[in-house]
C-alpha cells in the first residue's frame, strides 16, 4: 500500500477537486481528508457514514467564581494572557485564548478552577462510490488540528492495510504549519498542486522546502496553467531546478466549478474535457513511477 | 467607568474565508490601496498568514524597514541538576518531556512544546531554564505614500503558527487610522487569534458549494465569538446562487460582489493587480469602504459595528 498526500502551500488551488476526480479514476483507494478545519471532499463524495467517532480535544479551564479568592496566582502565570477580572471585577478565563497547559489550575490554592476537554469535534469512516473516506468535522475555532489528522490518518491507514487497498489518498490542508506537518510525516510521496500564479509558487517554494526536509519524494501538478503563461514558464523553471517531476498542466475551465455546483467529479461531469484527460494521464504517469 | 486615556481611534478590520484561494489576499491589498490612496487614512496590513504570507507579493516598491526575530522559549533540563522525578512529565498537558530515570534521560521536545511554563513550576531541582527558538520572522515594509505592511513568516518546519501571529499583531504602529488583518484559511485556531481584536471581520468567499460549505463554518465561528461581519462575494457569475440565498435568509450583510474576470486573475498571476487599476475594480472597491464607513458609530473613540 502506498501512501499519498496531495498539498499545496497556498489554499484553493484545486487539491480536493483533484483528488475527487483521482476518486473517478484509480480503483482499490481508501481516501482520507486531511483538512479537518474546513473540510470539503464529503461534498462531492457524499459519504455514507459507517462509523462515528468523537475527538477529545484540548483542555479549556474556567474559574468557579463563587469558590476564587482573588489572589491573582493564575493571572500571573498565565502565559496566554487568558484570565482577566470581568465586568464586575471577578477573575474570568477567555476560553479562546486560553492554550489547555492547567497550570492555572494546579496552582489554584482553593481549588477554583476546572478544566475540560473539548468534545466538539467528529470523525468519520464512511462508504463512498469511489471506497471508503475517513473524514472529520472539527469544531469552529478548536485548537488541535494537527492531533486529529493524525488521528483520521492512523484509521484511514488500518483500513487501507485490512482492506488490501492499493492507495491510501490523503486531502492535505493548506499551509505549512502543523497541519501540514501532520499530513505530511510518514506519507510515501506528495503531490504539490500549484495554482500558475506568483502566490502559487511563492507557497509550493516554502510547501517544497518542509517536504524535503522530510526527504519525501515529490511530484507536481500545475493547475489554471493558461491564466498566464509567464507565471507558468516560472514554476516550470523551479521544478526543473528542483528535480520535481511535472505530470500534468490542466488548463483553467468553469466546468471544474460546473462539476462541483452537480456535486460531481470533473471526470463524472465529462471525460472528454481537457481537464479530465489531464489528471487521468497524470495518474496513470503517477502508477507508473510507483511500480 | 474608569476615565481613557485620550487615544486615537484605530478602526481594525480583519480579511478572512474559510475556504482558501477565495481572494483574501486580493481584498486585502485592495483595501490597504484604496484606504491609504484615495481616502488619506495611514493604514497598516498585517499579514496573519504566517504559514503562506502573501501580501508583500503584491506590493511593490516597499522597502524593509525593520525585521525581529520572533522566538518561543524552550525549556532545557539541566541533567546534573536533574533528580528525575518525573513531576515535570506529569505537569505538561502536550507530552512534549521524555524523562526515563533508570537512564538518566530527560529532554524536551521543541515541536510539542507549547512554551506554557508549567515544567519550571513543576521542578523542585532548579534543573529547568529556558531558551528562546526562532519560529519566525516579524518584518516590517513602508512606501512613502502607501502606509506600512507587516508580515509574520513562519520558519519552515515550525508548527507554532498561533505564537507567530499572536507575536506579528504585537507590531502594530501608533497613529494608524486603519489596521488590517489578512487571515489564514481555515475555521481553528490561528483564524481566531487574528480576527480576536478586530472591530469587523470582512469574510471573502466564493459562489460555490466549497465556498459556501466553509463559509457557513466560518460564520460559525464567528458568532461564537460575538464579532460582526460581511461578506465579499469575489469570482461571481461562476458557480451558483446559493451563497446569496443562504447570506438573505441568515440576514448577513454583503459587503460587496466582484465578478470573475479572466483579465484580473491573469494579472493576479503576475502579482499585478496594483498597477492599471481599471474605473470597474476602483468602483466596486469604494463600495466596499463605503458601507463599511455607514456601518460603525464611534463611542469614545471605539468603533462599534451593528452586530
Amino acid at each position: 500500500m502506498k501512501e499519498i498526500t496531495i498539498l499545496s502551500g497556498k489554499g484553493g488551488t484545486g487539491k480536493t477537486s483533484i483528488t475527487a476526480a483521482i476518486g473517478s479514476i484509480a480503483s482499490d483507494v481508501v481516501f482520507c481528508d486531511n483538512d479537518v478545519d474546513a473540510a470539503d471532499l464529503h461534498l462531492i463524495m457524499k459519504p455514507a457514514i459507517r462509523e462515528e467517532h468523537i475527538y477529545i480535544g484540548a483542555w479549556t479551564a474556567s474559574i468557579d467564581q463563587s469558590s476564587c479568592i482573588d489572589c491573582g496566582i493564575c493571572t500571573d502565570h498565565c502565559r496566554f494572557d487568558a484570565i482577566h477580572p470581568d465586568s464586575h471585577g471577578k477573575l474570568e478565563i477567555n476560553p479562546f485564548k486560553c492554550e489547555g497547559c492547567r497550570l492555572c489550575e494546579r496552582l489554584c490554592p482553593v481549588q477554583a478552577i476546572s478544566s475540560l476537554q473539548s468534545t466538539n469535534n467528529n470523525w468519520y469512516v464512511s462508504e463512498t462510490r469511489f471506497g471508503t473516506l475517513v473524514h472529520a468535522k472539527m469544531g469552529p475555532g478548536e485548537e488541535n488540528s494537527g492531533k486529529l489528522v493524525s488521528v483520521v490518518r492512523k484509521r484511514a491507514r488500518e483500513l487501507a492495510i485490512e482492506g488490501n487497498a492499493r492507495y491510501l489518498i490523503n486531502d492535505g490542508p493548506p499551509g505549512i504549519g502543523c497541519a501540514a506537518i501532520s499530513s505530511l510525516t510518514g506519507t510515501d510521496l506528495v503531490i504539490m498542486v500549484i495554482e500558475s500564479t506568483i502566490s502559487g509558487l511563492h507557497d509550493a517554494r516554502r510547501l517544497y522546502e518542509l517536504i524535503h526536509s522530510f526527504s519525501i519524494p515529490t511530484y507536481a501538478l500545475i493547475n489554471k496553467f493558461d491564466i498566464n503563461p509567464t507565471s507558468t514558464a516560472e514554476i516550470e523553471e523551479f521544478l526543473k531546478e528542483k528535480s520535481i517531476p511535472l505530470i500534468g498542466k490542466i488548463p483553467f475551465d468553469k466546468h471544474m466549478v460546473n462539476a462541483m455546483v452537480k456535486g460531481k467529479t470533473i471526470v463524472e461531469y465529462s471525460d472528454q474535457i481537457e481537464a479530465s484527460k489531464v489528471i487521468t494521464k497524470a495518474w496513470k504517469k503517477l502508477e507508473h513511477y510507483l511500480k | 467607568m474608569t476615565t481613557k486615556e485620550p487615544r486615537k481611534a484605530t478602526l481594525k478590520l480583519a480579511i478572512a474565508s474559510g475556504k482558501g484561494g477565495t481572494g483574501k489576499t486580493t481584498v486585502a491589498v485592495n483595501l490597504f490601496h484604496f484606504l491609504s490612496k484615495n481616502y488619506s487614512l495611514k493604514t497598516q496590513l498585517i499579514d496573519c498568514d504566517v504559514e503562506e504570507p502573501n501580501d508583500l507579493l503584491f506590493l511593490h516598491d516597499f522597502e524593509l524597514e525593520s525585521e525581529d526575530i520572533a522566538t518561543q522559549l524552550i525549556p532545557f533540563i539541566d541533567n546534573d541538576k536533574c533528580s528525575y522525578c518525573r513531576k515535570c512529565v506529569s505537569y505538561c498537558e502536550f507530552n512534549a518531556i521524555v524523562v526515563i530515570p533508570p537512564v538518566n534521560f530527560a529532554e524536551v521536545n521543541p515541536s510539542l512544546c507549547h512554551s506554557c511554563g508549567a515544567c519550571l513550576v513543576a521542578c523542585e531541582d532548579g534543573a529547568i531554564t529556558e531558551n528562546p527558538v526562532e519560529i519566525g520572522r516579524i518584518r516590517s515594509y513602508k512606501n512613502g505614500q502607501e502606509g506600512v505592511l507587516t508580515e509574520g513568516r513562519l520558519k519552515i518546519g515550525s508548527a507554532m503558527q498561533t505564537m507567530l501571529i499572536k507575536d506579528t499583531k504585537q507590531h502594530t504602529h501608533e497613529d494608524m487610522d486603519v489596521i488590517l488583518f489578512d487571515a489564514p484559511p481555515g475555521t481553528s485556531c490561528p483564524v481566531v487569534e487574528t480576527v480576536a481584536d478586530a472591530d469587523y471581520v470582512i469574510l471573502v468567499t466564493e459562489p460555490t458549494p466549497f465556498g459556501l460549505y466553509d463559509l457557513k463554518l466560518t460564520v460559525e465561528m464567528l458568532r461564537e465569538l460575538q464579532k460582526p461581519f460581511g461578506v465579499i462575494i469575489n469570482k461571481g457569475g461562476i458557480g451558483d446562487q446559493k451563497v446569496q440565498a443562504y447570506l438573505s435568509k441568515q440576514e448577513i450583510e454583503l459587503l460587496g460582489e466582484i465578478p470573475y474576470s479572466k483579465t484580473y486573475a491573469s494579472k493576479y498571476a503576475t502579482g499585478d493587480i496594483l498597477n492599471n487599476i481599471s474605473i470597474e475594480t476602483e468602483i466596486q472597491y469604494k463600495a466596499i469602504i463605503r458601507k463599511l464607513m455607514a456601518r460603525y458609530t464611534r463611542d469614545e473613540g471605539d468603533y462599534n459595528f451593528k452586530r
